[in-house]
């Protein structure tokens, strides 16, 4: 049985379902703020300074609150975004000139529902419809570098500000990177079999006609896939948080990569780029970062390196990127990272 | 009938598979099931996002998995003009 076909039809009784389910988010949230003190402190009688205590505090309240909060944001944003396709991102994107086509294949990167592996057929599926070369690569360098999952989480942990910061670098960097690809001319480097490639006459946008019961269907499927997917990642990410936290003397990584260092940002960045795991395994990781006070600019810095520089996307992207055009997306994506861990490191010292 | 079943292998294709086969089965008609894996191909019938459902040369559900009762419905319509 699907959840489709068990929630109920009218809409009040969907309501209903959904402001109970809202109510027990809630519930379980405001239980996780509290329960780890009772159960750490009188419980078993720890003492709360004691670095064995801080680290397994953190590590039981971190996992629980950020899989709460990695629950409802997948949630939402799944059924905010099951009304956005990536058929309609072309339609917006076809005969658009670049400059303002970058700006919007950036934005439309951000909202569009997609997943890394469609990257290539979507690649394909862009630039045979005629949509420039460096608007496509505005996409799919927006796409995954302003992850939804991590503003929801950026605005929990650290504020607004903080995640404005980030949706505006990121938006940056895919319009600039985008741009400056558009501008060298590279379709020599991309395979050719991709301007070869023949559209079919009939296009099915993948989201529209659903009903309001199946797009709950898939937000509570996507929750689960995602949650399925990442979870070695939040447990090791929340792990080296957790001894970080409670072990990691004040001065080990500000002596490294701290405001006194220059090369901190690069640093952050090349360690960055061959790790490989996704902003809610990495976030935790940067919370207990900054708190051993690590700036901010590099540590959003050596996030998006994570995220957006993968070893698994560039063997994708290889199967329509010649190695040069690679090499370029790469150096461009990763020069910006940089600039952009500097320039805030400097707005905010 | 000839139902095909786009993507590159992912997880969600492979979902997408076992429902069309389970839709089959309870529809009990003739159907040849196969695979295209192949970009150009996939890109060819119209879908950018992967999983796709073509049957008879007719795209029907792109990017994203039906359960295997609307795969159900979608076959029996094509069986029955």
């Amino acid at each position: 049985m699907s959840l489709a076909t068990r929630m109920p039809t009218s809409t009040r009784g969907r309501w209903i379902t959904l402001s109970v389910a809202a109510a027990a988010w809630a519930g379980a949230y405001w239980v996780n703020e509290h329960l780890w003190d009772v159960v750490f402190y009188d419980l078993l009688g720890m003492a709360p300074t004691d670095r064995l205590t801080q680290s397994l505090h953190f590590f039981f309240y971190d996992t629980v609150k950020i899989a709460l909060l990695l629950s409802g944001i997948i949630f939402v944003i799944t059924i905010l975004r099951s009304y956005m396709s990536i058929e309609r991102t072309r339609a917006l994107l076809g005969g658009r000139r670049e400059g303002v086509g970058n700006v919007m294949a950036a934005g439309l990167g951000v909202v569009t529902p997609f997943c890394s592996c469609s990257a290539v057929p979507a690649f394909i599926g862009f630039v045979a419809a005629g949509v420039p070369l460096g608007v496509t690569m505005s996409f799919l360098i927006a796409s995954p570098l302003v992850n939804e999952i991590a503003i929801g989480l950026l605005l929990t942990l650290f504020g607004w500000q903080v995640t404005l910061l980030y949706v505006a670098a990121g938006l940056s960097i895919a319009v600039v990177g985008g741009w400056v690809i558009g501008r060298l001319h590279l379709e020599r480097w991309v395979e050719g079999f991709v301007f070869e490639t023949r559209l079919g006459g009939q296009v099915v946008d993948s989201t529209t006609g659903l009903t309001f019961n199946q797009r709950v269907q898939i937000g509570a499927e996507e929750v689960v896939t995602i949650l399925r997917k990442i979870w070695p990642y939040l447990l090791v990410g929340i792990g080296v948080g957790a001894v970080i936290h409670g072990w990691a003397p004040e001065d080990l990584f500000t002596e490294y990569a701290g405001p006194g260092n220059a090369f901190g940002v690069l640093v952050a960045v090349l360690v960055g780029i061959p790790l490989y795991s996704n902003a809610a395994g990495i976030l935790p990781l940067v919370e207990a970062l900054y708190d051993k006070g690590l700036p901010i600019g590099t540590l959003l810095a050596f996030m998006m390196a994570v995220v957006a520089l993968s070893l698994p996307e560039m063997i994708l992207l290889r199967r329509v990127l010649k190695p040069q055009l690679l090499a370029v997306f790469i150096a461009v994506v990763g020069t910006s990272i940089v600039a952009v861990g500097y320039l805030f490191n400097v707005l905010l010292s | 009938m000839i139902v095909k079943v786009l993507g590159p292998g992912c997880r969600n294709c492979k979902n997408l598979e076992r429902a069309v086969r389970a839709a089959v089965d309870e529809l009990g008609v003739d159907a040849t099931i196969e695979k295209v894996t192949d970009f150009p191909t996939i890109v060819g019938y119209g879908v950018m996002s992967t999983p796709g459902l073509v049957v008879d040369e007719k795209l029907l559900v792109s990017g994203r998995v039906p359960s295997a009762a609307e795969v159900e419905d979608l076959l029996a319509a094509v069986c029955t003009p």
